[in-house]
């Protein structure tokens, strides 16, 4: 039956009893099937009950069970067994996140920024209700949609050495967030969003190194987002440096 | 125990739980609102919803039409006031999103585009691609991020409603970094905890789905109702039992067999249609009830296809084409190869009936409350009784934003009569409570029973016993297997002490939730002897309005079996008839 | 308390392939750096009217270690280069209609733009 064997080597961490986290080694006789998530479900329904992380949908759209897989942060629920038979593979959390307790990370950082960004539709004029529905054409809606599927799993700020080397960094998730609200042809908030991207620590510290887009799951594309919030919000800039800036 | 004093808290930052946060900021920004949930809103699990939401948007559409449709789907066992609010407030509520700006598909001149679904006699789904609860739940989230009054604790596992004097007063709930337990001393409370898939071996539901919160207000004395009516989905991805969303056979997906014939044509919803023409409301798009009971009649003709991970039929999307399903369809394809190896524009998917809904939960009215003063439910953990004994799919996406809003309303109607004269020494001896037993839950030893142990054997006697069908024999060994169960569950031991994020723990109190529930679906389903809906007892194949035209209701008994009861269905102007899906076979 | 894990500000970008890569992409300005100051150099050369200055920045030009330098120089432009316009399609995507220009056109655009520039630059410097 168990076609693959898998030798998780999954860091722990609990601050009531380690100074530091240590590696654990579990043994996994995997089904075929099985993700790496499906593994770690078995060392903690059958092996290992303290072990903790998260994880919810099976389906890589929660955004839960972002960790580290062999160096590179993935989904644990969209990498398949397959890829690692018969290997060691080390399982760590999130990198660039501190660690609260074995895989689980401590997001509060990302929760904070994605609300400066002011991820909402911002309008002048709100129109009733009753007027129905703003008109979007297929093509308004295409431009920003790819934008739209991020999961907020954090995988992009665990590739990111920009967001290692500066903490302040917005980061990709929230400034590709941005950008989603910044081209929704719905929104009238660019200006408003303008001053905390234009920070140093918003769009400017992105070296687009891109290897945020090359972890996202989801196919965000986020380094995308940035290089093109960058000339948004230069020619923003000019605009209000000529008094035509909104704001 | 720190204590938290609020106006309004809510239990659950899902889909419902942020429609509600919302409102109440809206309608009155100087109310506090605690957002409590066990997960960071966007984990939960209206992530995972594809297909869309039901709104009479179209010149071609109804609200009778969207009534009718709701109330024969349900098999007459909804509340027809309850159904009649709805279908009048669902275009207002999925334009609320559209004004949020959630990404909904669009038709070529700019307005919302609609698609076909299961059991629906017009094209009435607003839909966004196949991630439409995804982009609801985004959307509300994020859009919850401008209300100041919106005060959020995420990963906060509740444990405890703290009832005093006739009414709910609040909630205790842990905190799952440190273990801290708090007090929430609310003037009204919100449950919008979701359902509890996870009872079954095989379910779409993310395992965030263990039914706390309606566990939650049961052991607090509010019934549950219609508990045995759970949704079976026709279409579950086989292995995972991922959700395959009606949209594909919206958009013109086929059933079909071993011998590659489609089998619905033999249970009363064919003529079969034109392969890319669905016809609304016959052969694929009939309701799931009908559709997932298709394929029980076939597994017993030996006509599904034998796999290691059980009996499969197969959905056929090969004819639409490449284009089509990247456009309408991406993430079934993404699903598909990822998790079955299999790329529908090539070969049709195996698939199997799986566990989606509860059409059961919390008993709630129109207005969204429940029994108790100061308690609302909201969303899957509730039972207004719109979706009656089956729900029609893409109803629950804008139930929640409805009666969402409805909680709102009347929740901080609720809390303006309220002054601060909160039962403090009550309510923190109920908490304190809830920390004993947390206490001795974490420092209990010498147990021999284990979590996922006891777990494996609830979801697979609910499955022999209370799946699509059922009789008397299965369902009495199933109710006898979960108060064995209930009792084994005392002798479990956590072997993870810590404060910090346990899951041991929160696995734990998921298991003794969902027991709890287990037992109502069991005896609720053993009770009702008619077949209605999602419940079908092969030993009462017909339906019997004259008895069992009623709500059963279930009321928390300690360490026994629940106590039923019944409760009348509202008939407005629909009198119970015959759910004809056979298209144009008239 | 939850653990932070130390991050290495001197040898990061060993840690990943994708970040050396990047960092070997960020060194290569350094030799389009360098090239500036030569450029800069030799005008200063000229406007200086010294003949004696200007023969001996010619002379320098031709020596072996300059060759040397030029070289490597040109060869890294290239990679410079291609490395930028291999992602010109994420920071300037155009969209026709409803679908997007495939991103190989744009970068592609950007080829046939430095070919041109090159022949000016090659045409004035009498090459033709």
């Amino acid at each position: 039956m168990s076609a693959v064997q898998l030798e998780l080597e999954i860091l722990r961490y609990d601050p009531e009893k380690d100074q530091e986290p240590h590696f654990q080694t579990y043994q996994v006789a995997c089904q075929e099937e099985w993700m790496v998530l499906d593994a770690i479900n078995h060392v903690k329904d059958e092996v290992d009950t303290t072990l903790s992380y998260r994880w919810s949908c099976h389906m890589a759209v929660c955004g839960s069970c972002g960790m580290m897989i062999d160096g590179q942060p993935k989904l644990a629920c969209k990498v398949s067994v397959k890829d690692y038979a018969n290997k060691k593979v080390r399982i760590e959390p999130l990198a660039n996140f501190p660690i609260e307790r074995d895989l689980v990370v401590v997001q509060d950082d990302f929760m904070e920024k994605l609300k400066r960004v002011k991820p909402y539709i911002i309008r002048k004029e709100e129109q009733p209700i009753e007027a129905g529905e703003y008109k979007q054409s297929p093509a308004e809606l295409k431009k920003f949609k790819q934008f739209t599927l991020c999961i907020n799993c954090l995988c992009c700020y665990a590739a990111c050495p920009e967001y290692a080397l500066t903490p302040e960094f917005m980061g990709p998730a929230a400034l590709a967030l941005a950008h989603r609200y910044n081209t929704d042809s719905r929104d009238q908030g660019l200006a408003e969003r303008h001053k905390e991207l234009s920070k140093p620590e918003g769009v400017w510290d992105c070296s687009f190194t891109d290897t945020c887009s090359i972890a996202c799951p989801k196919h965000v594309d986020p380094a995308s987002a940035l290089q093109q919030l960058k000339i948004a919000t230069t020619v923003q800039w000019y605009k209000e440096l000529i008094g035509m800036g909104d704001k | 125990m720190e204590l938290i004093k609020t106006d309004i808290a809510i239990v659950g930052a899902g889909g419902a739980g942020l429609r509600t946060a919302i409102a109440v900021a809206e309608s009155n920004p100087d109310l506090k609102v605690a957002l409590i949930s066990k997960v960071y809103p966007m984990r939960s699990h209206t992530c995972a919803a594809e297909g869309g939401a039901a709104g009479v948007i179209k010149s071609d559409d109804s609200l009778d039409l969207h009534f009718n449709d709701t109330v024969g789907g349900g098999d007459w066992l909804t509340d027809q006031d309850v159904v009649e609010y709805f279908v009048n407030e669902a275009p207002k509520e999925l334009l609320q999103l559209e004004h949020w700006g959630c990404p909904w598909s669009r038709e070529p001149n700019g307005s919302v585009g609609v698609r076909p679904f299961g059991g629906m006699k017009i094209k009435r789904t607003w839909f966004a691609a196949d991630k439409s609860g995804f982009h609801i739940l985004h959307t509300l989230f994020q859009t919850s991020l401008k209300y100041p009054s919106i005060e959020r604790f995420d990963e906060f596992f509740s444990i405890d409603l703290l009832m005093a004097d006739g009414r709910c007063q609040g909630v205790v709930a842990m905190e799952m970094k440190s273990g801290r337990l708090f007090r929430f001393q609310a003037k009204a409370v919100v449950l919008c905890s979701g359902g509890a898939g996870r009872m079954f071996p095989f379910s779409t539901n993310g395992a965030i789905k263990t039914g706390d919160g309606t566990a939650m207000a049961y052991r607090a004395g509010v019934p549950t109702k219609d508990m045995e009516f759970v949704q079976y989905h026709p279409t579950g991805l086989l292995a995972t039992g991922i959700l395959l969303t009606e949209g594909c056979r919206g958009e013109g997906g086929v059933l079909r067999n071993k011998d590659g014939y489609r089998y619905l044509q033999d249970y009363g919803m064919g003529p079969e249609t034109p392969l890319g023409e669905p016809v609304l409301k016959t052969m694929e798009l009939g309701p799931r009830d009908r559709l997932s009971q298709a394929f029980w009649h076939e597994q017993q003709k030996g006509n599904t296809i034998p796999t290691s991970w059980g009996d499969s039929t197969h959905l056929d999307m090969t004819h639409l084409g490449e284009k089509h399903i990247d456009e309408r369809l991406p993430l079934v394809r993404e699903l598909s190869i990822t998790y079955a190896g299999v790329d529908p524009v090539k070969e049709p998917v195996p698939i199997r009936p799986v566990v989606h809904y509860m059409m059961g939960g919390i008993h709630t009215n129109i207005d969204a409350e429940t029994p108790v003063p100061g308690l609302f439910a909201v969303g899957e953990c509730a039972c207004a009784s719109l979706n009656g004994a089956n729900r029609l799919g893409s109803n629950s996406l804008t139930e929640l934003l409805v009666f969402g809003k409805r909680a709102a309303t009347n929740a901080v109607e609720f809390a303006r009569n309220r002054n601060a004269e909160a039962n403090e020494s009550e309510l923190q001896e109920q908490a304190d409570k809830a920390q004993t037993k947390i206490r001795e839950l974490v420092q209990r030893s010498g147990g021999t029973e284990s979590i996922a142990g006891l777990r494996a054997e609830m979801t697979k006697s609910l499955e022999e016993g209370a799946g699509i069908y059922r009789t008397e024999e299965t369902l009495q060994k199933t109710c006898n297997t979960i108060a064995d169960l209930r009792k084994r569950y005392a002798g479990i031991e956590l072997h993870d002490k810590s404060n910090v994020f346990n899951t041991d723990l929160f696995q734990a109190l998921e298991l003794g939730n969902m027991l709890a529930l287990a037992q109502t679906v069991a005896e609720g389903a053993l009770a009702r002897k008619e077949s209605r809906g999602s419940h079908q007892r092969l030993d009462y194949e017909a339906r019997d309005d004259e008895q069992y035209l009623k709500h059963t209701l279930a009321y928390y008994q300690g360490d026994e079996a629940p106590r039923i009861d019944y409760h009348d269905v509202v008939i407005t102007k629909s009198k119970p008839g015959v759910r004809d899906y056979s298209g144009g076979a008239k | 308390m939850a653990y932070v894990r130390p991050v290495s500000k001197t040898t990061w970008y060993l840690k990943d392939r994708n970040y050396t890569i990047h960092m070997i992409n960020e060194l290569t300005s350094v030799f389009i750096g360098l090239y500036a100051l030569l450029l800069l150099w030799g005008i200063g050369a000229v406007a200086s009217g010294d003949k004696a200055y200007y023969q001996f920045f010619l002379e320098c030009l031709t020596s072996p270690g300059m060759l040397v330098l030029l070289w490597v120089t040109t060869i890294v432009i290239f990679y410079h280069a291609i490395a930028w316009f291999k992602v010109t399609p994420k920071a300037m995507p155009i969209q026709k209609g409803e679908a997007f220009v495939p991103g190989g056109v744009i970068a592609g655009a950007h080829y046939v733009i430095w070919v041109l520039f090159s022949l000016v630059v090659l045409y004035f410097a009498g090459v033709f």
